[in-house]
Parts: structure tokens; C-alpha cells; sequence
């Protein structure tokens, strides 16, 4: 890759809202049912049947506007977008298009930490179609409209991205987002949460756009980021070839690791958009966006900067124990029960919690350790009866499910010793035991006193305490 | 007793004078006798109807009768009904059984009226002559070689013969109160959002309204009492207070001021409507009515943006059916845009699909700021102009139609002739306002004409009222075509 050249990237992110019917109907939104088994008259599109909007999509739809510091529009408008497909059952769309429901905001990315700003052009609320299986059906196409009105808001960013990485960070602090306010549960193997991305490149320095592909596609962040890296380099390459770019929409093909055409510019639909007749312009009162701001929880963003002023934590921990809001909620369930220590505890949960979790693959409202159990540990360390590693011991136990720390601590024998005199006999016998270590740290060799601790530790069976093991052997070794 | 209306039959169910099931039968021999020859309807259904009927007579002979329970109705073939074909009159529906009832449906049954069959209409309600119908042209009882109307033909038809005491229709540019007109009948186009589209197959989703077609006023007052009312599964159906639509009716006419609209009175007016119009309104001022001259400046424009909007939006409601889920699907085709082709060229008549070309033309890129948009501007001025009418005036008064029912095929080959028939009721759909036309005379060849009444929004009760006290003096309504005795 020629490094004269940037990649401009703008990403459309469609999020299943969490709503428990549908935007236009009162059909169940489950996912799996068996196909046509949860599409009623309505998104049959039965002739006679008509669309009622779904408030709980719009409340979702004001909470991301409010999150991403949008504006929500008082009055927006449904339009109907025009085009026939089998899975797609009145012949058009429900969709926002002149007026969406929110217009502006922004979503803070950090980078090789740096922070930007990635703004948002327009959030608006649109019905999904159902899906069309081409498989099984002995070259006919089945139809599953059991998808068909699923309430969909896409957010469109800016093309404010410059690199995949970028793209990626946008996507996954969006993901976060939506499911921290509620308002989407981001499953991207169910198609909850997909993203386009609209990727061009121009020389660097240039200010105009070059023109763009649309990626299609892309239902895993690293689809996303292979996706834009095989985009950006197909243009340049294009370019530098004396070629040039055409808008099109492009599908990427995980399993060639490329990208290729979809359809052109010129086989775009005319979509017809005009505003849905059968809806009356969707009013949302102050009232109401009082109402779903007072609901919000605390967001990332806000807790990010709490962590690093009240509880001295490091941006990037900071960042990292606000990427989910159960993982945020169970550092500050920790830090609540510990009385403080935030730093200790955050060491933990990034630490031994997080690998358990990925090990596990469960969010941390579905540890096995739960906040208290880990407080309880992190107390006894503090408190200096286990030290740490001993500690790491009895975290795995606790998540094997064998009890509290204090019961295994009992139950195995791992309080730790702190008595002077307990301590002084052991280095004593590990003196006399090992006099070439001993005759060595003498002869100046600084390893051999780290072995003599490390005898101490053995014969104590881990629970010496190591600064006072340390200090013990130090005076006797003279 | 086929020619009383709807009250009277009602009165003398409640008394037990008759049953349901006589009056049911009574009806369906009329059905069997004059239907065929008008082809008034599309479906008519013995075994339910008499099974209706027969429950409505248990709920009378408990004594929980509501004014239409017993009353035989019959639906215009648009309105879904649960088990019933429901056509819209489209060989793309002909064998489309509904699997849920249209809100009207519900209500009428709810009312425990006895649904005897779905009427004939223009094919998706589109046509002002019921020459547009996949099953035939309607017939109209005054004279069978012309037409009835349309789209709601097969509705004025059956009323006008006494085929049915009462039914339903849809209004989207005239298509009750043209076919009204042409038949000497009585036909209500209610206030937008006061009848519930849920179940009403759409043409116009913003100037679609159900209404009735009955002999008189009371009748509609009555018809109108059991549809309208807030559904919340319309979302264009507004939520007010039910109302008692009979409540004004009798409400001497001192002092009501009656608008005559300049642009309604020229020379678009055949001389013989234009007579019998005048005369009724000299009737409404021998009550003592005020007339006043007003003014609707944008009157001509009602037409072209009405032929704009509508079919823009039929383009789009249309689109469902596509031979995928239900409807016609062709016999044979290459891959999925053949189907669609060939299932919506096979599936939808020549008007139809007129109206589908043009409203896809004025909807796309390019074009849609000259012709959709701007006719949504020219749609408000419309509105506009009723709005300043009614700051002198109570009701508005004219003619339904430019001129009497004509021959059958006279206008077939000109569309733009045909649309001119809807000139004075089209505006009243596009600003979203009440409208009737109750019968005032007879006109050329001796076929009736109607006196067509617009009153403001939700202002039905006065303009029943006024309909009511007219016919309290005439009997126009109670005329007979030669064939029904």
C-alpha cells in the first residue's frame, strides 16, 4: 500500500431493537421460531391490513438519539420505499427518508490511545424485510417472513474514519453502546447488529472524496476490518493502475477474503420514496424525551471519566472496564463491597475475572464468581492472610464452584504465615538445607537469594508471608 | 315490504312483524330474481346470510336488538369478511378467500346486520362507471343499457333496486355519491379517519373512505352510528367521542346557511342536473335556509391532483399483490421478474394498471417534485379554499354528478372523459371532508339525479340533518325503477 494515498470511511450500522413485537405489527420479534410461524396479517401484508407503530421502537430509537448526543426530531416522517422482492411482502419498505428521528451526534473512538470523534449523520427507524432461502427447496426459493417487520434503527455515521482499525473501534463502541442503553442485545451471528461500510480512498492531503464502494456483508468486526483492508487496497491498486473506481455496492466473500461487485450505480433502484399515507408523522413531545432521559443509565463515556478522577484508575482500565455495562456494573459491585481499593479490584477484574470470562465466553453478569465472592478475595488479600498468588489459587477454586475464599482458604490450609517465629524456623532449616545457595548470595550472586525465597515459599507451602519471608532471610543471611 | 327503509324494516323486526329470516329470504328472492340481470353482486352466500339471520331473530327474541340487527346488508367486495371472497372486483383476487373481517365487517356483524353478499365494484375501486370490473359491468336499474357508476356500483345498484335495504361502499374520488347519484340512492362519504380503513383494501390510503349507501338519510344516520368510531388499528382513524349521527335529523332548517359554490354552477353543468339542483336547493330555502354564494378558486385544479396523488399512491398499494403469498399467480414463467410480470399483466385490468404507470411515472426521480409534490401543494390550497367556504356557510350544496347516468361503453375509451365525471366530488376527498348526494329529480332520459351536500370536518350530523328535512319533502328517494316492483 502506497502510503500517498487515504482510506475515507463512513459506516451504515443497522440495529435490531430489542422490542418484544414488531415496529408495525403485534407479532412476536423472537428469533429461531419455525419459518412463518410469527408473522401475522399484517407483515403478510394480507390485503385490507395496515401498519400501527410501535412506541417501544421509538423510545429505543430517542434513547441511541439522546446516547450519541443527537437531536430527536419533534416531528419525523415514515416514507415507503418501492421495490419488489419476494421476501419483502407489501412491495415496499417502511423506512425514514426526508425526516429521520435523529439527526447529528457522535461516537468517541480511542485509537493507539488517542481519542476521536466519529459524528453521526441521521439514526432512523425502519422495518426489516424477511429472508428469502434458496437452499433446500429443489431450485425453487422458500420464503421465512418471520423476520419481515423487525424493528431495525440504522445509524449512518459520517465518513469520518481513516483507517480499518478506525472503522473497527466506531463499530465496536457503537455495539457497546446499543446494548449498555438497552436498546439493541448486538447479536451479530443473528443479524441483530450489521454493518455496511462505504469505503473510498483520495491522495493524501486531498479534501475531495474519491468515489465510494458500499460493503455489504460484514457480520463480524473482522470481517469488517479485513473487508475495508482488501476495499482500500483494491482501489489504490485500481488507481495506480491508470483505473478508475465505480460506485457500486460491493459483497464481501469471507471465505476468498475479497470483495466483488453486487450491483452498479446504474442498476440502483428508483425507489419512490413518498411518505407513508397509512402513518401519521411520528410526534415526539419534550415530555417524552424528558421521560427516556431520565431513564438512561449512566453511560460510558461519563463512568470512563468517573473511574480516572474519583478512583485513580488509568484511562486505558478505565476504557476497558466501561467496554460493557455488566463488566463496568461488576468492577463498581467490587469496588462496593471491598470499601474502596479500586485500583486492587480493578486489577482483579481485568485480570483473572476478564480471562475467566473470555475463557468462559459469558458476559460478567454471568460470572460464576460472583462481585461479592470476588470482593471476599480481594479483602483477604488486602488483609494479608492469602497473598496474591496464593489468591490466584483460590479465585480458580471459587470459579470451579467450591465456596467462598474464606471457606477454601479454611478448608485448604492457606492462611497465610505471618508469625515472626513460624517464619524465622522455616528459613532457618531451609538455611542449613541448602548451604551452596547460601555460599553463593554470599559470593555476591543476587539470583541465589530469589532461590532461597523461593525454598522458603515451597517449605511453607506458599503461605509465608513473602515480604516478611524476605526481610526474615535477608537478616539472617547478614 | 322490500320498499321500505332501513328505520321501517328495523321497527318492524323489533316488533316481531317480521323475522330476520322471512325479511332475509325476502331479500335473496329479490337477489335471485333482478341480480343476475344487473350483476349487482359478486358473491351472495343463501347459507350464511340465513344463518346470520337466524341469530340476529335469537337476539331480537331476547330483546338485545340494535336498530340494524336483522337488517340484510351487503358489503362492497373491497371490505375484507372472514370466510367470504373478497375480490375487489380483480381478476388478481378472484379467488381470494379473507381470513379476517375489515373493521366495518366487524361492526355491522357486531350490529347483528345480516351480510348477504359483496357487491360488484370497479376493479380496486378504480372507475366511475363500474365498467372496470373483472366480473362485468354493473347494470343501472333505471335503465340497464347505462351505467350505474362506480366504483361503488354494485352497492348503488342493489339499494336502488331494493335488492338490499342498506350497504356498504368506499369513496376515494365520488365512488359513492356518483353511483349514488346515477341511482337514485342515498350515499354518505363520512369525515377522513372517521370510518376505519383496517380491512379495507386500499386504492388511495389518504382519501380512501368507507361509507354507506341507503334510501334516506336516517338510514345512513343509522349505518353510520355502527361504522365509524375510532380504531386503533387504523392509525389514520381518529379518536373522538362516538356520536348519535341520528341526533340532529329532525332539526327544523331556520337559519342554516347553505354555500353554493360559483365554480360548481357553470357551464361543465348539463342543464338538467343544473335544474334539478337548483330546485332542491329552493326547497332547502322554502325551510328557511340561507344561501350563500361562496367560492372554491382551486376547484379545476381538484381533478389533475387528484389524478396525480391517487394513483401514486395505488402504484405503491398495489404492490403487494405479486403472485408470491396470495392472488394470481401466472401459469408459467421464466425466472422472478417474469412472474411478477406476467402475474400483475394477467392479474390486473387495463385501468388498473393505467393508474399503476402513471403513479410509478409521477413518483420517480425527477419527477416527483413537478407532479407528486407539487400536487400535495395544490392538495392544501384545496383544502384551504373548503375552509374559508365554511366561515359562511353551514353545508356546501351542488350537483353529484356533471350530468345523468350514460350508456354503457359510452365513455370507455376516454379516460380523461371519465374522470371528469368525479369534477364536484373530488375536492372533497383531497381536502378530507364529509359528503352525500341523496336523490333530487330526474334528468335526462328520466334518470335520477342527486343533490350533493358537503359539510365540514366531522360535520355529518348537520349535513344528515339537512338531507333529511329535504327528503321529509320529497319523495325522490322513494322512487322505484321500472324492473324492481
Amino acid at each position: 500500500m502506497s502510503g500517498a494515498w487515504e482510506v475515507v470511511i463512513g459506516l451504515e450500522t443497522h440495529a435490531q431493537l430489542s422490542t418484544a413485537s414488531k415496529i408495525f405489527s403485534g407479532a412476536s420479534t423472537a428469533f429461531g421460531a419455525a419459518p412463518n410461524t410469527q408473522a401475522c396479517a399484517v407483515d403478510i401484508a394480507l390485503p385490507g391490513v395496515l401498519p400501527v407503530l410501535n412506541r417501544a421502537a421509538v423510545e429505543r430509537a430517542i434513547r441511541l438519539g439522546l446516547a450519541v448526543g443527537g437531536r430527536i426530531a419533534p416531528r419525523s416522517v415514515f416514507a415507503r420505499k418501492n421495490y419488489f422482492y419476494p421476501d419483502l411482502p407489501k412491495g415496499y419498505q417502511i423506512s425514514q427518508y426526508e425526516a429521520p428521528v435523529v439527526t447529528g451526534g457522535e461516537i468517541a473512538i480511542v485509537v493507539d490511545g488517542a481519542e476521536k470523534r466519529v459524528r453521526l449523520t441521521r439514526a432512523h427507524l425502519e422495518e426489516d424485510a424477511g429472508k428469502s432461502l434458496h437452499e433446500d427447496f429443489h431450485g425453487m426459493t422458500g420464503i421465512d417472513l418471520n423476520r419481515a417487520g423487525t424493528p431495525l434503527l440504522e445509524i449512518v455515521s459520517e465518513p469520518d474514519m481513516r483507517s480499518a482499525r478506525e472503522a473497527v473501534a466506531y463499530a465496536k463502541a457503537l455495539h457497546s453502546l446499543v446494548r449498555w442503553i438497552g436498546v439493541c442485545d448486538g447479536n451479530m451471528q443473528e443479524g441483530s447488529f450489521r454493518c455496511d461500510a462505504n469505503v473510498s480512498v483520495r491522495p493524501a492531503g486531498s479534501a475531495t472524496l474519491g468515489t465510494r464502494c458500499e460493503i455489504k456483508n460484514l457480520n463480524s468486526f473482522r470481517f469488517l476490518e479485513k473487508a475495508i483492508e482488501h476495499e482500500q487496497r483494491r482501489q489504490v491498486a485500481l488507481i495506480e493502475d491508470g483505473g478508475t473506481v465505480v460506485q457500486e455496492t460491493r459483497l464481501w466473500d469471507p471465505q476468498k477474503g475479497e470483495t466483488r461487485p453486487m450491483r452498479s450505480k446504474e442498476d440502483a433502484h428508483d425507489y419512490r420514496y413518498f411518505p407513508d399515507p397509512d402513518l401519521l408523522p411520528l410526534e415526539i413531545s419534550p415530555a417524552w424525551i424528558g421521560e427516556v432521559q431520565a431513564s438512561l443509565p449512566e453511560l460510558p463515556a461519563a463512568m470512563r471519566a468517573r473511574f480516572v478522577a474519583a478512583h485513580g484508575l488509568s484511562p486505558v482500565d478505565a476504557a476497558t472496564l466501561t467496554g460493557s455495562r455488566a463488566l463496568a456494573g461488576y468492577f463498581e459491585a467490587v469496588v462496593a463491597e471491598v470499601g474502596g481499593e479500586a485500583r486492587t479490584c480493578a486489577n482483579w477484574v481485568l485480570g483473572e475475572l476478564s480471562a475467566l470470562l473470555n475463557r468462559l465466553e459469558v458476559e460478567a453478569d454471568a460470572s460464576p464468581v460472583p462481585p461479592e465472592a470476588l470482593a471476599g478475595l480481594v479483602k483477604r488479600v488486602l488483609d494479608g492472610t492469602v497473598s496474591g498468588k496464593t489468591a490466584k489459587e483460590i479465585f480458580e477454586a471459587m470459579a470451579a464452584g467450591e465456596g467462598g475464599a474464606d471457606a477454601i482458604i479454611d478448608r485448604r490450609g492457606l492462611r497465610q504465615i505471618s508469625d515472626a517465629g513460624a517464619i524465622e524456623a522455616i528459613v532457618a532449616e531451609v538455611l542449613a538445607a541448602n548451604a551452596k545457595l547460601v555460599e553463593d548470595y554470599r559470593a555476591g550472586r543476587e539470583k541465589a537469594f530469589n532461590a532461597l525465597v523461593g525454598q522458603v515459599m515451597k517449605a511453607s507451602r506458599g503461605k509465608a508471608n513473602p515480604a516478611q519471608a524476605n526481610a526474615i532471610l535477608k537478616k539472617k543471611l547478614g | 315490504m322490500f320498499e321500505l327503509p332501513l328505520a321501517d324494516l328495523a321497527a318492524r323486526l323489533r316488533d316481531r312483524q317480521v323475522s330476520s329470516e322471512e325479511l332475509t329470504r325476502l331479500f335473496l328472492g329479490r337477489i335471485a330474481r333482478l341480480g343476475a340481470g344487473l350483476n349487482a353482486f359478486i358473491t351472495v352466500d343463501e347459507e350464511k346470510a340465513l344463518a346470520a339471520a337466524r341469530a340476529a331473530d335469537a337476539r331480537l327474541a331476547r330483546g338485545e336488538g340494535a336498530p340494524l340487527t336483522g337488517i340484510p346488508v351487503a358489503h362492497k367486495d373491497l371490505f375484507c369478511a372472514k370466510g367470504w371472497r373478497t375480490t375487489c372486483g380483480s381478476r388478481m383476487l378472484a379467488d381470494f378467500v379473507s381470513p379476517y373481517d375489515a373493521h366495518v365487517v366487524e361492526q355491522f356483524d357486531r350490529a347483528g346486520a345480516v351480510l348477504v353478499g359483496k357487491t360488484n365494484m370497479d376493479e380496486f375501486a378504480m372507475g366511475s362507471s363500474n365498467e372496470n370490473s373483472h366480473f362485468g359491468p354493473v347494470r343501472n336499474p333505471w335503465d340497464p343499457a347505462r351505467v350505474p357508476g362506480g366504483s361503488s356500483g354494485g352497492s348503488a345498484a342493489a339499494v336502488a333496486a331494493r335488492l338490499v335495504p342498506a350497504a356498504t361502499g368506499t369513496d376515494t374520488g365520488g365512488s359513492i355519491r356518483q353511483p349514488a347519484s346515477h341511482t337514485g340512492t342515498s350515499g354518505i362519504r363520512p369525515t377522513y379517519g372517521a370510518v376505519s380503513r383496517y380491512g379495507m383494501v386500499a386504492f388511495a390510503s389518504s382519501l380512501d373512505q368507507g361509507g354507506a349507501f341507503g334510501q334516506g338519510a336516517r338510514g345512513l344516520a343509522l349505518m353510520l352510528n355502527v361504522m365509524a368510531g375510532f380504531d386503533e388499528r387504523d392509525s389514520t382513524s381518529v379518536d373522538r367521542p362516538k356520536e348519535d349521527y341520528t341526533r340532529d335529523l329532525d332539526r327544523p332548517l331556520e337559519g342554516v346557511r347553505v354555500g353554493l359554490p360559483k365554480e360548481y354552477f357553470t357551464a361543465d353543468l348539463s342543464p338538467d342536473v343544473a335544474a334539478c339542483v337548483s330546485a332542491a336547493v329552493r326547497e332547502l330555502e322554502r325551510q328557511g335556509a340561507r344561501t350563500v354564494e361562496v367560492s372554491l378558486p382551486n376547484q379545476a385544479l381538484a381533478v389533475p391532483v387528484y389524478y396525480v396523488i391517487a394513483p401514486a399512491e395505488a402504484s405503491s398499494n398495489l404492490s403487494r399483490f405479486d403472485g408470491v403469498r396470495y392472488g394470481h399467480r401466472a401459469a408459467n414463467y421464466a425466472d422472478l421478474a417474469d412472474m411478477y410480470r406476467k402475474s400483475r399483466a394477467e392479474g390486473f385490468g387495463a385501468e388498473v394498471q393505467r393508474r399503476i404507470l402513471v403513479g410509478t411515472y409521477v413518483l420517480s426521480h425527477g419527477y416527483y417534485d413537478a407532479y407528486y409534490l407539487q400536487a400535495q401543494r395544490v392538495r392544501r390550497l384545496i383544502a384551504r379554499d373548503f375552509t374559508e367556504a365554511f366561515k359562511a356557510c353551514d353545508v356546501i350544496a351542488g350537483p353529484a354528478a356533471p350530468s345523468v347516468a350514460f350508456p354503457i361503453g359510452e365513455k370507455s375509451d376516454d379516460p380523461v372523459q371519465m374522470y371528469l365525471e368525479d369534477l364536484y366530488t373530488i375536492s372533497v376527498n383531497l381536502a378530507g371532508l364529509p359528503g352525500l348526494s341523496v336523490p333530487c329529480g330526474f334528468g335526462a332520459g328520466g334518470m335520477p339525479v342527486g343533490l350533493q351536500l358537503i359539510g365540514d370536518y366531522f360535520g355529518e350530523a348537520r349535513m344528515l340533518n339537512v338531507a333529511h328535512r329535504y327528503q321529509q319533502a320529497t319523495d325522490w328517494h322513494r322512487r322505484l325503477p321500472p324492473g324492481a316492483a
